[in-house]
């Protein structure tokens, strides 16, 4: 059988203000790369299939499903995990708000709430709604994200 | 009281919102192997053939194993599920083959290239397929299986388990009644879809010692079975968990841990991986049960319920897991929190060819309550009461006894009266129940009322080792895992509370490695704050005799005459003679230099007292501590044109005890409603005729989201339940338990039909507006 294995690049990715670079596949996803080759396993797999967030960076400051990027298209972007936020607004929101209990989609949450409050700082609800109903959480009954990110946005 | 009672903010915030928290699936290491596996398409079919030779082409493949590479039956009630399916499959997604491989991608590629000859059998569709006569037989050898104890099979049949319950004289309490009706609900199985998959990681040391790594609820359990199941002294076998992603229950089974150990050992015993893709979480893994059921209720013309004929019908699916004993933890409550002299229930599981199923959040009591509170409107309505009236009139009270014949008590019930008190002032009950918005929307309120004994195995118990720093801060070791729920955060709090020390001085081990964890069962029932509760405060109060031992050496008294407190120890009569807890907690040294004491180290545990089996043919017993009971109600606006609706106003009223950190507990009610509202609603397998389901991803399952969700009110009342830690009540089942029935009454109130299936879908309202033939009729 052929070999299709063998065929690996190297990937040199913007990440959190560093160049990193990993030998991947062509058809290895962003966030395999990013957990696998490059230990910021921030960036949680729910579906890998798009339907989750919980997977979600920020491409140039907007929010992306790495499960639905390859890494080898992010070349030249920068790339924000998780692990590049450090003490944000946000970030001290979704403790103080108890905007999560397992903790498994917060990663995921976090970037595309961030993301939202840089790119629309008056958002309202339908706006916030439009960006944050492309994740899931299962474990909290979502008030306390809404009230998180509506905290950030007022202070603003 | 300090810390109780207070939103102690989560110990593992920190790390949850910076992606440092780490869960099972993080674990990553140069030279791990990775498993997948090779499902099946069918949902019965005899396996006539599996051909690995295209597989064992793909580079990296280091072990193919089907089911001939290990023969033995697992299960906690019954064994009857091979790790790896054997002559037959009984589910679509079964694990036929799993492949082991350098990299998960080659592993893939090799399950991929599994050619496997199925030969269909004629499938059992649901659970009054399975029941009838001449119905294919799910399990040939269901006699055979080792059994629990109380497991009642019925030979020659789909019926694993049959539980009956039985109190007063039916006849006795029919002619009692005025209003006599029946009703049937259904539903078929769903997934619990946490966001984290279920994944395991398995090693095999040299010495045959077994390591595992998992996603589980249930580590202990982890390691008491797979020593039970291989025959190995569970003393070799370490199984470590770090956080997981979202339970509900789904993740107290235990199944992947299984495929990891055998793949290990089909390479030696080196580190092998697996996690499940989503498709696989949601029907290769267990699900959440089904349910048939029919409900006869007979009142008095004063409204008191006197009788109740009652039959559920469990879709197990193709294995028990825990089905059987959802299914007895369904008929222990079967009535749902009404005082019924009368009763007779039989509470059947049933093998079909569907996913099986496991633990759910609530564990039988969203289902059983769903029956009840559905014929107890139809009840209502024939009588010309009000649902709520109804409701409050049956309720029960201190004196009453359970279906388990079990004499309530303020302390081992709560205070349904008040909640419903309480329901009745928030959801405007006697405001209005329907009302019309414009020309096509109509808004509608519906209720619903539960109680649940939280069983566990009469013998489970719970440990926890409260040891010193010599800062005088203490770290508090306990087997609870943590799964989302808080719980390792309140146990802080009650040793802050009971050591009078500030929560931040009480550092606890989010981890848990049953090597050196002591043993907490099961991290689910909402048992973690009671059962370790106990035991943390014992494991306190040990810590506090040790140091007060030593401090009366030093200040020459008695250890009676000392008090522990804001890090000193004082004579109670004369607070200025003290010591300071930290010259001592690592033991004290005298000017001399001889010494005292030595680290304390706090021991406590705790298991539940005179809990007992159920008789098999009445149902008397002891199922578990403590009733809970809550009040609940749903508002939804109707559109009266295509049936869609949207949920505006979720209620709960729960009798928690004592809410111990109220932002947790709000939060732990809202995600329950979150979800009872989204089983209730859209979440339900999707079978087709032989048993395939057509939904298993998370694109076509879908769960709410943002911006779906209603508004919640959340309130609570406080019985003190006198055995447990400050008198707290399990409550983070209750949130969901109430919503479907809940649901499903406003939004027939609103359609003016009777809606007694779900998921409540807006083609099931129409379906029955339109007068077409359906599957209740
Ligand atoms: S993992 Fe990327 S959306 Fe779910
Ligand atoms: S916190 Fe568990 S899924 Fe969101």
């Amino acid at each position: 059988m052929e070999d299709r294995e063998g065929c690996q690049v190297i990937v040199n990715l913007r990440v959190n203000d560093e160049i990193r670079s990993a030998v991947a596949r062509p058809a290895d996803t962003l966030l395999d790369v990013l957990r696998e080759k490059l230990g910021l396993t921030g960036a949680k797999p729910g579906c890998k299939n798009g339907d989750c967030g919980a997977c979600t960076v920020l491409v140039d400051g907007w929010p992306q499903k790495s499960c639905l990027v390859l890494a080898v298209e992010a070349v030249g972007q920068w790339i924000t995990t998780i692990e590049g936020l450090k003490d944000t607004p946000i970030q001290r929101a979704f403790i103080e708000q108890w905007a999560f209990q397992c903790g498994y989609c917060t990663p995921g949450f976090i970037m595309n709430s961030h993301g939202l409050i840089q790119h629309h700082p008056n958002a309202n609800d339908e706006t916030i709604k439009d960006w944050l109903s492309s994740n899931i959480c299962r474990c909290t009954g979502y008030r306390e994200i809404k009230d998180a990110v509506t905290s950030v946005l007022k202070e603003k | 009281m300090d810390v109780i009672g207070k939103s102690v903010p989560r110990k593992e915030s920190p790390d949850k919102v910076t992606g440092r928290a780490k869960y099972t699936g993080d674990s990553m290491e140069t030279g791990l192997l990775h498993a997948r596996m090779a499902a099946s398409p069918y949902a019965h079919a005899r396996i006539v053939k599996v051909d690995t030779s295209h597989a064992w082409g793909i580079q990296g493949v280091r072990a193919i194993i089907t089911g001939d590479f290990c023969d033995v039956l697992t299960g906690e009630e019954i064994r009857d599920r091979p790790i790896l399916a054997k002559d037959k499959v009984r589910y679509f997604g079964e694990t036929v083959a799993v492949v082991v491989a350098d990299s998960e991608v080659s592993a893939k590629r090799a399950a991929d290239a599994i050619h496997i000859q199925y030969d269909p059998l004629p499938v059992v569709n649901s659970p009054a397929a399975a029941i009838e006569k001449n119905a294919p037989l799910v399990h040939e050898n269901m006699m055979s299986y080792e059994k629990a104890i109380g497991v009642a099979s019925i030979p020659g049949t789909n019926i694993p388990s049959l539980i009956k319950i039985r109190k007063g004289d039916m006849e006795q309490g029919w002619r009692e009644c005025g209003t006599i009706i029946e009703n049937t609900v259904s539903f078929a199985p769903s997934d619990h879809s946490a966001m984290e998959t279920r994944s395991a990681l398995a090693e095999i040391s040299p010495d045959g010692r077994i390591h595992i790594e998992t996603s589980s609820q249930a580590p202990f359990a982890v390691k008491k079975y797979m020593g039970l199941y291989f025959n190995i002294e569970q003393g070799r076998i370490r199984v470590k968990t770090p956080l997981v992603g979202g339970g509900y229950g789904g993740k107290a089974a235990i199944q992947l841990e299984l495929i990891a150990y055998l793949a290990s050992k089909a390479v030696g015993g080196r580190k092998v991986k697996i996690v499940n893709t989503r498709e696989e979480d949601m029907v290769t893994s267990p699900a959440h049960i089904g349910l048939e059921a029919r409900v006869k209720l007979g009142c008095t013309d004063e409204g008191k319920i006197r009788a109740a004929e009652i039959v559920y019908l469990f879709d197990g699916g193709a294995y028990c897991d825990k089905s059987s004993d959802v299914a007895r933890a369904a008929a222990a409550d079967c009535t749902g929190p009404y005082a019924i002299e009368h009763l007779h229930c039989d509470c059947y599981t049933v093998y079909t060819n569907h996913p099986y199923a496991t633990a759910y959040r609530g564990y039988g009591h969203a289902e059983l309550t769903f029956a009840m509170e559905r014929a107890l409107d139809v009840l209502a309505e024939k009588a010309g009461l009000d649902p709520l009236e109804l409701r409050l009139r049956n309720a029960v009270v201190p004196g009453n006894t359970s279906p388990t014949r079990n004499v309530l008590t303020a302390s081992n019930l709560g205070n349904l009266q008040a909640c419903i008190g309480r329901l009745r002032i928030l959801a405007e009950w006697d405001d209005w129940k329907i009302k019309t918005i414009d020309s096509h929307k109509i808004r509608a309120k519906g209720i619903s009322c539960c109680w649940k004994n939280s069983s566990m195995d009469p013998n489970a118990s719970s440990g926890a080792v409260i040891s010193f720093n010599a800062d005088a801060s203490v770290n508090v070791e306990s087997g609870v895992v943590e799964i989302g729920t808080g719980t390792k955060t309140v146990l802080a709090q009650m040793v802050a509370e009971r050591m009078k020390m500030a929560p931040e001085h009480v550092h606890v081990r989010i981890r848990v490695n049953t090597m050196i964890t002591p043993e907490h069962w099961k991290t689910v029932a909402s048992r973690g704050t009671f059962m370790a509760g106990r035991a943390v405060l014992e494991a306190a109060d040990d810590a506090i005799a040790q140091l007060l031992r030593i401090a009366a050496c030093v200040l020459r008294t008695d250890p009676e005459e000392l008090e522990l407190g804001y890090g000193k120890i004082y004579v109670k009569a004369d607070p200025s003679i003290h010591i300071k807890v930290k010259d001592i907690c690592y033991g004290y040294t005298y000017p001399s230099g001889n010494s005292i004491g030595g680290q304390i180290i706090g021991r406590g545990s705790y298991m539940q007292s005179r809990m007992t089996y159920l008789d098999p043919h009445t149902g008397e017993g002891r199922p578990g501590p403590e009733w809970n009971v809550a009040a609940q109600a749903v508002e939804v606006e109707l559109d009266t044109r295509e049936y869609r609706y949207k949920i505006l106003k979720a209620i709960s009223v729960i009798d928690a005890g004592k809410v111990l950190n109220p932002k947790g507990a709000e939060g732990q009610v809202m995600g329950a409603m979150s979800m009872g509202l989204g089983f209730a609603g859209r979440e339900s397998f999707l079978f087709d005729g032989q048993g395939v389901v057509l939904n298993a991803s998370l694109r076509d399952y879908t769960l709410i989201r943002y911006g779906e969700h209603p508004d919640y009110v959340v309130e609570f009342v406080e019985t003190p339940c006198v055995e447990a830690p400050f008198g707290a009540r399990a409550l983070g089942e209750h949130g969901l338990i109430g919503m479907p029935a809940a649901l499903a009454s406003a939004l027939s109130r609103a359609a003016g039909v009777r809606l007694n299936e779900l998921p409540l879908i807006p083609e099931l309202i129409w379906r029955l507006k339109a007068g077409m033939p359906h599957d209740s009729d």
